[in-house]
């Protein structure tokens, strides 16, 4: 059997493959990958045509461990958040810290610690620390790649005779990293020294033992040691299954053939990619676009700088190019720069979690590697939300950008998937996946304690050219997802449900609606010292419509204090139960105490509030975007949706058209005949009548730009934009007929308006790079 | 593996049975699919100008009475050459107040115009919304998509491109 072809030249006692250096045998890999365009310089699979059977039993045999894996782990771990939600996941790499296999779960973390193996090996860990059979290492660095500090690594190399042949990484969720405040993903800090204890791949254990002085110190870094420690177990535990794993698949199909596997099956996936672009899309360009609302000048949102106290928008437009030979670009050109908060990502955190969504859709198989990567060129320009070049940056909900960044390019294939008649595959976009409860203090067992309810992980989905989005299904980073158990979140946090319901009116209008997603009442309940606050979309609802449907809907906060709920109890009087039916003639106040301070407005970014015993928090989990024109929807489906309280009934009429009576009983019919189809064409004329052509709407809107109208949120948005991008600046100079002189710089912004705007030039701004003895890895086009 | 016609055309009503719709998803897609598709959504119109690719549920790429490709609604509108952006030559009305985007969503659900709004647009004929954007102010018209027709007809489904007038 032919094996990779590779550098004869000798090495000084190098670690992996023939006592090659790590660092040279990657050097060399990225190399032959960039002169052939074949992963490794592969044009050929060897093993898979010589020996397919040996190459599937292989894959078999490796795919299904890393999934008893993390199966297993998910059993004994404490954290609800992997017990309950599956936030972990267990991936195997070759020697060059290239994805095998991957188990299911957040695989977005298939990309994540890879970034640290290609990072120890880049900067020379194997010299120093140095890395040994049985060696532990932690990674949850987010300037390396990590998504944020709150998923933690354990990375373990494999070794076999003495040469290191691969690598087992594990991760999970942990409910608190020690960051400003409670929870695992903080929004009161705005730089990474408030972002919570981060670990640089660190050797943490040798001989399969965590070091003592790592356990003390890690232990007491974080609010939660006992879920901190259980989980890291959790991940050691994976790690070792899989190395067993590993070892005893070389034990039964030879050395060679595992060293053939692990990089033909990267190969492997490439094409598959390919094939599938081939066999799904159009080649041709889709353009789309997202924004999320940082809404920090407000009371309710307390950070130390005073420079943060701006409101500001995330803007993500991307173009997908598929080109006639199916290779294909994903390009983020225009996007805006990082900001002062706790939502900016790593390139590969952003790249990684792409494949989560495309698991979903395009490459729907258990093939799921580094292959993909190696099929897909990625253009993040530098200095963007996605790509900071300042080392100073925040991360620790970066999911706040990162989903809203990520769906529309599954609208983007939609459109592909939809003129080829594979309506099945078509997705309208995602939930904003919000809202996240966090908080802590002092619980009902009297230690101290944060919580993050993972409720979202069952938002609204988006519809589909077919059907309706779920409900209150899943969400685009962890396709199993789940809502979890009230009773085992009522273990978990201190906090009793008064109520959990679908979201009436929650999903985006069209022909087939976006899934509703739910809400939960929570009361607190024997707490003590107890604090929480909120964290999702707002003023903005993050994700569009396709083909004529309707964004889903925005967010909201409801927060209630001074309830006089535990009089209420003790005394029998009615109680706030149920859904939140009709936020704007809200019943819920009308169960409260006289004085009670009641905070109902769009601010669902704040920072942490003093709750205490009987108080309310609401928790509202997002829906989706729907698809095709409203007016088209089956009446019956409307009238199945009113009575489900999916859409209320002012919604149904104003939204879908339908003509529609209140039946004794309090059940609603909704005419499926003429009076519906009457209105319905009567509101197409009044469409008709109240639009104007698009170009006279341009006119009057390029005034509105020529007067710098707008709102500071929207032109630090494109301030930001222009300042990273000429092209986005020339291309929207353009669409409006703007003169050549026209311009929109933050210093203007700063000069004009006295807003102050950290870091808005290049001297201002420190790029991880210029740290001593630090080689930073790129893995995209900046 | 294949469909018959009719499945496809329940696929296209939204009336296919869930398990047939699972099976599609889970397996590897039929290349016939399209050619099936479009004839379906061909026999439904009612002009008989070629389809090439289906843009929305009431939107397609055809090739019109001059060969010209042009953007075309579902009433018999004609948009514009399929290379351009049709919404320029939509109609279009803004969501940028709190009423009227309070018609959308409860006030409190709806996104805000200062930092949001929603535009949707129409076919000038027929009144249909044919796509709706939830940009900032001042955002350009998002010209969503821009298909290569002649590689996509010629190497990936090695079919005859259809007749085209001379650019």
């Amino acid at each position: 059997m032919a094996v990779i072809s590779r550098s004869h030249k000798k090495e000084v006692a190098g670690i992996t493959w023939h006592h090659q250096s790590l660092a040279r045998h990657r050097s060399e890999l990225v190399e032959r990958t960039a002169e052939t365009g074949y992963y490794n310089g592969l044009t050929k699979l060897w093993l898979k045509e010589a020996e397919p059977i040996v190459f599937e039993r292989l894959f078999s045999k490796l795919r299904s461990g890393v999934v008893d894996a993390r199966e297993t782990s998910k059993k004994i771990a404490a954290s609800p958040i992997v017990e309950q939600e599956g936030e972990l996941c267990f991936t195997l790499y070759n020697a060059a810290g290239d994805c095998v296999v991957t188990s299911t779960g957040i695989i977005i973390h298939v990309g994540t610690m890879g970034a640290a193996i290609k990072y120890m090996i880049a900067n020379g860990w194997e010299q120093n620390p140095g890395i040994e059979d049985g060696d532990l290492f932690c990674n949850n660095d987010c300037s390396i790649g990590n998504v944020h500090p709150c998923d933690v690594s354990t990375i373990v190399p494999i070794f076999h005779a003495g040469v290191l042949v691969g690598w087992a990484g594990g991760v999970t969720h942990v409910i608190d990293t020690g960051a400003i405040s409670p929870g695992s993903m903080a929004t009161g800090q705005t730089q990474r020294f408030g972002d919570g204890y981060q670990v640089t791949c660190r050797k943490v254990g040798a001989n399969d033992e965590l070091f003592r002085d790592w356990l003390h110190e890690s232990q007491r870094s974080v609010r939660t040691p006992r879920y901190w420690i259980l989980d890291e177990r959790t991940r050691v535990a994976g790690c070792h299954k899989i190395r067993a794993m590993v070892l005893d698949a070389i034990e039964e199909e030879g050395l060679e053939a595992w060293e053939q596997f692990s990089y033909e099956v990267v190969e492997d996936g490439r094409r598959g990619l390919k094939k599938r672009l081939r066999s799904l899309c159009v080649p041709g360009k889709t353009r789309q676009v997202a924004f999320v609302d940082v809404p920090y000048d407000h009371p309710d949102v307390s950070v130390v700088q005073p420079y943060a106290k701006i409101n500001t928008i995330m803007h993500a437009p991307s173009t997908i190019e598929i080109k006639p030979d199916a290779s294909w670009t994903l390009d983020f050109e225009g996007s805006s720069r990082w900001g002062w908060h706790s939502f900016n990502c790593h390139q590969v955190s952003f790249t990684s979690g792409i494949w989560v969504a495309l698991t979903q859709t395009l490459i729907p198989t258990e093939r799921i590697n580094d292959g993909a990567y190696y099929g897909t060129h990625f253009r993040l320009p530098k200095g963007t939300w996605m790509n900071p070049d300042d080392r100073r940056t925040a991360h620790a909900y970066s999911w706040h950008f990162l989903v809203s960044g990520w769906s529309p390019l599954w609208r983007g294939l939609s459109r592909s998937y939809f003129a080829r008649g594979y309506l099945e595959e078509v997705n309208a976009g995602n939930a904003n996946t919000s809202n996240w409860l966090q908080g802590g203090g002092i619980n009902q067992d009297g230690q101290i304690h944060s919580v993050n309810s993972f409720e979202c992980a069952a938002d609204g989905c988006g519809a589909s050219a077919v059907r309706d989005g779920v409900n209150h299904g899943a969400a685009i980073w962890n396709p199993e997802g789940d809502m979890g158990d009230m009773e085992i979140w009522e273990l978990a946090e201190p906090l009793l449900y008064l109520g959990r319901n679908i979201k009436v009116d929650s999903g985006g209008g069209g022909k087939y609606r976006g899934g509703a997603g739910f809400e939960s009442l929570r009361m607190v309940w024997r707490a003590k010292d107890w604090t929480m606050y909120f964290m999702g979309n707002g003023y903005i609802t993050s994700d569009c419509g396709l083909m004529g449907g309707y964004p889903s809907a925005a967010g909201y906060r409801f927060e209630a204090h001074k309830t006089g709920l535990m009089e209420a109890i003790a005394n029998g009087r009615p109680l706030p139960l149920g859904p939140d039916f009709d936020p704007d003639n809200p019943e819920y106040e009308k169960a409260l105490a006289d004085g009670a301070i009641v905070k109902r407005d769009q601010q669902c970014v704040t920072t942490e509030k003093v709750f205490e015993e009987g108080d309310l928090y609401l928790n509202y989990m997002r829906g989706g975007p729907g698809f095709g024109d409203p007016l088209d929807r089956q009446p019956t489906l409307v009238e199945d949706d009113v009575n489900n309280f999916r859409v209320s009934p002012k919604y149904a009429e104003q939204v879908y058209g339908v003509v529609m009576s209140q039946e004794g009983d309090g059940s609603w019919h909704v005419d499926g005949g003429e009076a519906t189809a009457e209105r319905r064409a009567q509101i197409k004329q009044e469409r008709i009548a109240r639009a104007v052509p698009t170009r006279t709407w341009m006119e009057r809107e390029r005034e509105r730009i020529l007067g710098k109208s707008a709102s500071f949120q929207v032109k630090q948005m494109f301030a930001s934009s222009f300042g990273l991008s000429p092209k986005f600046l020339e291309e929207f100079k353009t669409f409006w007929g703007l003169p050549d002189d026209w311009e929109l710089t933050e210093e203007e912004l700063h000069r004009e308006l006295g807003v102050p705007v950290f870091g808005a030039t290049a001297d201002t701004r420190e790029d991880l790079s210029t740290l001593p003895d630090v080689h930073v890895v790129t893995f995209v086009e900046e | 593996m294949a469909y018959t016609i009719e499945q496809v055309q329940h696929l296209v009503d939204g009336a296919l049975d869930w398990e047939t719709v699972h099976r599609m998803l889970s397996e590897p897609k039929d290349a016939e699919r399209f050619a099936i598709y479009r004839q379906i959504l061909q026999d439904r119109m009612l002009w008989d100008d070629p389809i090439l690719l289906p843009v929305g549920p009431q939107l397609y790429i055809v090739v019109n009475k001059d060969n010209n490709w042009v953007v075309k609604c579902e009433c018999g509108h004609e948009f514009c050459d399929y290379r351009e952006n049709w919404k320029l030559d939509a109609l279009v009305f803004v969501r940028d107040t709190k009423g009227s985007l309070s018609e959308l969503y409860p006030v409190l659900m709806a996104p805000d115009p200062a930092w949001q709004v929603i535009r949707e647009y129409y076919c000038p004929k027929c009144g249909t919304q044919h796509e709706v954007e939830n940009p900032t102010a001042w955002y350009p018209v998002i010209h969503d998509w821009e298909p290569d027709i002649e590689a996509f007809y010629r190497e990936w489904l090695e079919m005859p491109i259809p007749q085209r007038a001379p650019a």
